[in-house]
């Protein structure tokens, strides 16, 4: 379970006009439609890990958004297991770019949201002292939000989004704004708990070495109106050396480089 | 600063106002009926506190605080949600409430009297008036400036009606909605002195304008200053209120 459909997927954005038209606009006295993806195809089997990478504000984290069922595109079909996608929903979890965490519940509150219809108490609190465990927050399950390091709060919010045991996890930039070191811990314990868990995972990044170490498929995007530019499945044991010398990983990370405009891969 | 630090500066400007008063009654050669100085004043209120009435002043007039603030509480924020919540209601609803806001309490005495006549209901009419407003509008604002992703989590795990606005819209506003009551019972306990300067026998704006009428500086100066320390103690249980743990999202010591 968890495969995905995208077939022509397109999104606009209405820019609401401010300013008085200048001569020779032709868009509309209201204002502009942007668009933002176009015609975007893909297909995603279940279990994949797959890297959305592309440039900054090309529309990729719309793209996610479209995904979840929070924002709806404008044009073409979107299903997951082959039912179209009407809304939100807990089978696919989100996990926020900047903490998505409820920064008035502590971890343990947080993780309780997607178990909070279980009616066994004694249960519920053991399954979510296990979630917490397994991202190694326990001691930390009767603090805040702004109590927990950028680290912990992500793996805390991974953590609630497991604890629903969705069909697909959507991170959208999940490593961002962490430090070097988090960041390298993060990329392992996220591909550890894909071969342990065996679910869909998409991962928004601009970060080419986080999708080449983890994807099973990398999808790369133009600048916007986003295009995709490349769909290539990655089929490489885990853990992956990229940058060995002109092994086929470090040829097409340089590829990828040049692919979002960087001469000079580093 | 720690807290017996604090209370000894304040007690330390304390102690220099009354100074400065004394002094200033002292050289200015004004009589002790127009201007009276610290000691008389803090005889009179042994008087005033000794037969009673600055107790049973004081008990009317908080009690027209209370019920005034508490009914605009109780209706404020119910409807600062529900405008914060809905768009249309907000647009339709909004310019009513910017068009009365501004309308001094004090220019609705004519009609709360009319309306309710003499008694506690036209004080409380006002002070409800005076509330209600800044809270309806402090509601909507701290609602409509929740960080979206909360509600995005919230259609993520299949939150109903109930649960969105119990879980994240009350929650997420509590701090905002703390910080206006905390101005606002400032603003209603200003009102109430005004208020009961009409239609009332009771209360601390009685007592003043009531001593004025009898020429009683020193009555009228025990007024302000016990209008005063309530004015502090009032302020001051807002802020412990918003301390509370749950109010701050457990950031403490902010």
């Amino acid at each position: 379970m968890g495969n995905i459909v995208a077939t022509d997927i397109s999104k606009e954005y209405f820019n609401r006009r401010y300013k008085k038209r200048e001569k020779l606009d032709t868009g509309s006295i209201f204002g502009a439609t942007i668009p933002v993806l176009e015609g975007v195809d893909f297909e995603i089997e279940s279990g994949e890990m797959v890297c959305f990478l592309g440039p900054s504000g090309c529309g990729k984290s719309t793209l996610l958004r479209i995904i979840a069922g929070f924002e709806e595109q404008s044009s073409g079909i979107l299903t997951i297991d082959d039912k179209p996608v009407t809304g939100a929903s807990s089978s696919n979890i989100f996990v926020f770019q900047h903490s998505g965490l409820l920064p008035w519940m502590t971890v343990q509150e947080n993780v309780e949201l997607g178990l909070r219809n279980m009616k066994d108490l004694e249960k519920k609190e053991a399954e979510i002292m296990d979630y917490i465990e397994m991202v190694e927050l326990e001691g930390f399950e009767h603090h805040y939000p702004y109590q927990l390091s950028g680290g912990m709060q992500r793996r805390a919010e991974l953590a609630r989004a497991l604890a629903v045991n969705p069909e697909i996890l959507i991170m959208d930039e999940p490593f961002s704004g962490l430090d070097f070191l988090t960041h390298m811990k993060m990329r392992e314990e996220v591909v550890n708990m894909h071969e342990f868990l065996g679910k869909t995972i998409l991962i928004v990044t601009h970060d080419i070495d986080d999708a080449l170490s983890m994807g099973d498929r990398v999808i790369v995007f133009s600048s916007r109106p986003a295009t995709i530019k490349l769909n290539q499945k990655l089929d490489f044991p885990h853990p992956r050396y990229i940058r060995q010398e002109d092994s086929e990983l470090s040829v097409l990370r340089d590829e990828l480089f040049l692919m979002l405009g960087v001469n000079y891969a580093v | 600063m720690n807290q017996v630090n604090t209370t000894i500066v304040s007690i330390f400007s304390f102690s220099i106002l009354i100074l400065l008063w004394e002094v200033v009654v002292r050289f200015s050669g004004w009589d002790s009926n127009v201007f009276p100085g610290p000691f008389a004043v803090m005889i009179s209120m042994g008087e005033l506190i000794g037969n009673g009435s600055l107790l049973k002043h004081t008990v009317a007039s908080l009690f027209r605080v209370t019920a005034g603030f508490y009914l605009a509480t109780f209706l404020g924020v119910p409807l600062g949600i529900f405008l914060g919540r809905n768009h249309i209601a907000a647009l339709l609803f909004n310019p009513i409430v910017n068009f009365l806001r501004p309308i001094s309490p004090l220019a609705w005495i004519p009609l709360a009297m009319l309306w309710f006549g003499i008694g506690d209901q036209p004080a409380v009419f006002l002070i409800f008036l005076s509330s209600f407003f800044p809270i309806v509008v402090a509601t909507t604002v701290a609602v409509q400036s929740i960080n979206p992703t909360y509600f995005y989590v919230a259609s993520n795990f299949g939150f109903n009606r109930y649960e969105v606005i119990s879980k994240i819209v009350v929650p997420a506003i509590i701090p905002s909605v703390i910080t206006a009551l905390r101005l606002t019972v400032t603003i209603a306990w200003i009102v109430v002195v005004a208020a009961e300067m009409i239609a009332v026998q009771s209360g601390l704006g009685y007592l003043i304008l009531d001593s004025r009428n009898g020429l009683r500086m020193d009555y009228v100066m025990d007024g302000m200053i016990i209008i005063g320390i309530i004015g502090l103690f009032l302020d001051n249980i807002m802020r412990r209120l918003g301390r509370i743990e749950s109010a701050t999202w457990g950031i403490m010591g902010q």
